[in-house]
């Protein structure tokens, strides 16, 4: 049972909603070291040994089983690269919480690079969760830069939820999938950038057996200065069904460029691409004042409303 | 508790100003309904606006309670006391019909407390008070809602925009009902309505007929029916009524 101290629990609930130690599975990282880890009969986390990082394996069939890895990162100037191999056996059905929160009162950068793989077998099934979130006031910058690669055989299904709603200055997330026969997956992402703050956002996923569907959807605001980037490409190699969106809200002088990307290799491939990118409407700004609201409550309803 | 004082509103457009209205004045008494009618493109809708603070009037005033608001913003419209149901209401990606509900009334207002708001414009609450009040919504439901919300403000002065358009006839005779509470409990407030309706109509204290940003004609229903219907002023009110 780990001992931890207020920032990092702070942290914890920000970044995977967890008030006490996660039931199941799990790896907790503060500044660069494991606080606390439990494998369960069906899950088993083992550390890395040539670089840093976990093996994280599922056996097949597991079902309503759940495994957290959340990180903290609270020292000023610590960079570092952490590389997690999510092994989900075949027929499992499991929750992985992940999410990076940094606290940076120093002057140094602070940034933490988490390269996940997932490799889900036949049938599996995955719902992933990963929220970023940054604070302190230091002058040194928190910096996100998140790889995610996914891999779906036949038949498996993986849902991701990216969340980032507050306090990272730069982020680079790249996520790229392949999906098998019948395979599907759903991304939604919800990001916020505000200051001098920087997101880019690049999916890859390449749909390459028959039936195979991905569903990538970015809902985002832009304010300040901030500026953002959603790239997103799929690619039908077979008969499936494909579809990207962005929807954005920029507000101050906030700048959104949303790069899409459609690539039909086969004649029965169905790919979409939908971007909306404007401000938020006059009309409801005005309902929210009629009911009360000042122009900036509205505005803030309106927001959360959004990214919710 | 209304008072509208010699109000025009103009707009400029490429081949100089268009008067939308011109030297309204009208007054709603505390406790009375007044009803608003006259043909589309009449002025009726610019005229909420302008009560709700939503445009400034280019000449004149408007005082509420006795106290100029003329140059109140729409917030502070708002918290004076004065609701507007929309005529074209608003969609909102992520907010659900429950967040507008506890917005309008100020308060938290339990689920049941806003299923009992939905359950008056004839909307089975429970599966609606979840709902997001977007795209998913048909116009009908919409409207509903948006009624609901200022219904459920209880505010001083309740402005509705042509409350019964895009709504079916079994929810309509609903909504007559609803006003028609309104209008039994009105106490110290008032309630204005935009209508075509010849059942709105009927129960107002008073109607206002509003045409070519003028007001045309004003009295009691008992006094204008006998006309409202000749080509002349007003068409709208009686095909709609003999179309239900
Ligand atoms: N902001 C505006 N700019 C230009 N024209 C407007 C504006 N608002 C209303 N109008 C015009 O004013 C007239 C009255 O409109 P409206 O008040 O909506 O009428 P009603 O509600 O009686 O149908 C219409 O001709 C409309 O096109
Ligand atoms: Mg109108």
């Amino acid at each position: 049972m780990p001992e931890l101290n207020q920032l990092q629990k702070k942290i914890l609930e920000e970044v995977a909603d967890l008030h006490k130690v996660p039931e199941g599975a799990y790896n907790i990282r503060s500044d660069s070291k494991s606080v606390g880890r439990r494998s369960t009969e069906n899950i088993e986390i083992v550390p890395k040994t040539d670089v840093s990082g976990l093996d994280i394996r599922i056996r097949p069939g597991t079902k309503n089983e759940s495994v957290h890895i959340p990180v903290i990162l609270t020292e000023s100037g610590l960079r570092e690269t952490v590389y997690n191999d999510f092994y989900i056996g075949e027929g499992a059905d499991v929750l992985i919480v992940a999410g990076c929160g940094i606290d940076n009162c120093g002057n140094q950068d602070s940034e933490h690079d988490g390269i996940h793989r997932f490799f889900v077998e036949r049938g599996a099934s995955v719902r992933y969760v990963e929220k970023h979130y940054g604070q302190g006031d230091g002058r040194g910058k928190r910096i996100l830069n998140p790889v995610t690669e996914v891999t779906l055989a036949d038949g498996a299904s993986m849902e991701m939820e990216m969340v980032q709603i507050k306090g990272v200055d730069d982020t680079d997330r790249r996520t790229v999938a392949k999906l098998g026969a019948g395979a599907k997956l759903v991304v939604r992402e919800r990001l916020m950038t505000h200051g001098e703050q920087r997101a880019l956002s690049t999916y890859d996923v390449e749909l390459n057996g028959k039936g195979a569907t991905a569903d990538v959807v970015s809902r985002s605001v832009a304010k300040d200065d901030s500026l953002q980037r959603f790239d997103a490409k799929i690619t039908g190699n077979a008969e499936c069904r494909g579809h990207t969106e962005c929807d954005s809200i920029i507000m101050d002088r906030g700048r959104i460029l949303a790069v899409p990307a459609l690539e039909a290799n086969d004649v029965d491939a169905a790919l979409v691409h939908e971007a909306a990118i404007g401000k938020i409407a006059g009309a409801q700004l005005i309902k929210l004042m009629t009911l009360g609201l000042t122009e900036r409550e509205a505005e803030e309803q309106i927001v959360n409303g959004f990214l919710s | 508790m209304l008072e509208i004082k010699n109000v025009s509103f103009s707009v400029s457009e490429n081949d100089g100003d268009k008067e939308i209205l011109r030297d309204v004045s009208l007054t709603v008494p505390a406790r009375k309904l007044l009803v608003i009618t006259g043909p589309n493109g009449g002025g009726k809708s610019t005229l909420a606006k302008l009560i709700a603070g939503i445009e400034r009037p280019t000449a004149g005033s408007i005082f509420f309670d006795g106290e100029d608001i003329t140059d109140l913003n729409i917030t502070e419209r708002a918290r004076a006391g004065i609701a507007f149901a929309f005529q074209h209401p608003v969609r909102f990606k992520g907010i659900r019909v429950l967040d507008l509900l506890r917005l309008a009334t100020g308060k938290n207002a339990s689920v049941a407390e806003a299923c009992e708001m939905l359950s008056q414009v004839g909307l089975c609450a429970k599966e609606y008070i979840n709902r997001e009040v977007n795209d998913s919504l048909s116009g009908g439901e919409l409207k509903r809602i948006e009624i609901a919300t200022v219904i459920a403000r209880g505010a001083k002065l309740s402005v509705f925009d042509e409350p019964e358009a895009g709504i079916d006839l079994w929810s309509f005779q609903n909504l007559i009902k609803v006003f028609r509470k309104m209008r039994n409990e009105i106490r110290d407030s008032s309630i204005i309505i935009i209508s075509h309706q010849e059942r709105i109509l009927r129960i107002a204290d008073e109607i206002v007929v509003l045409k070519d940003g003028r007001v045309d004609r004003r009295g009691t229903p008992d006094e204008l029916f006998p006309n409202l219907c000749d080509a002349a002023s007003v068409s709208a009110p009686c095909r709609m009524a003999e179309e239900d």
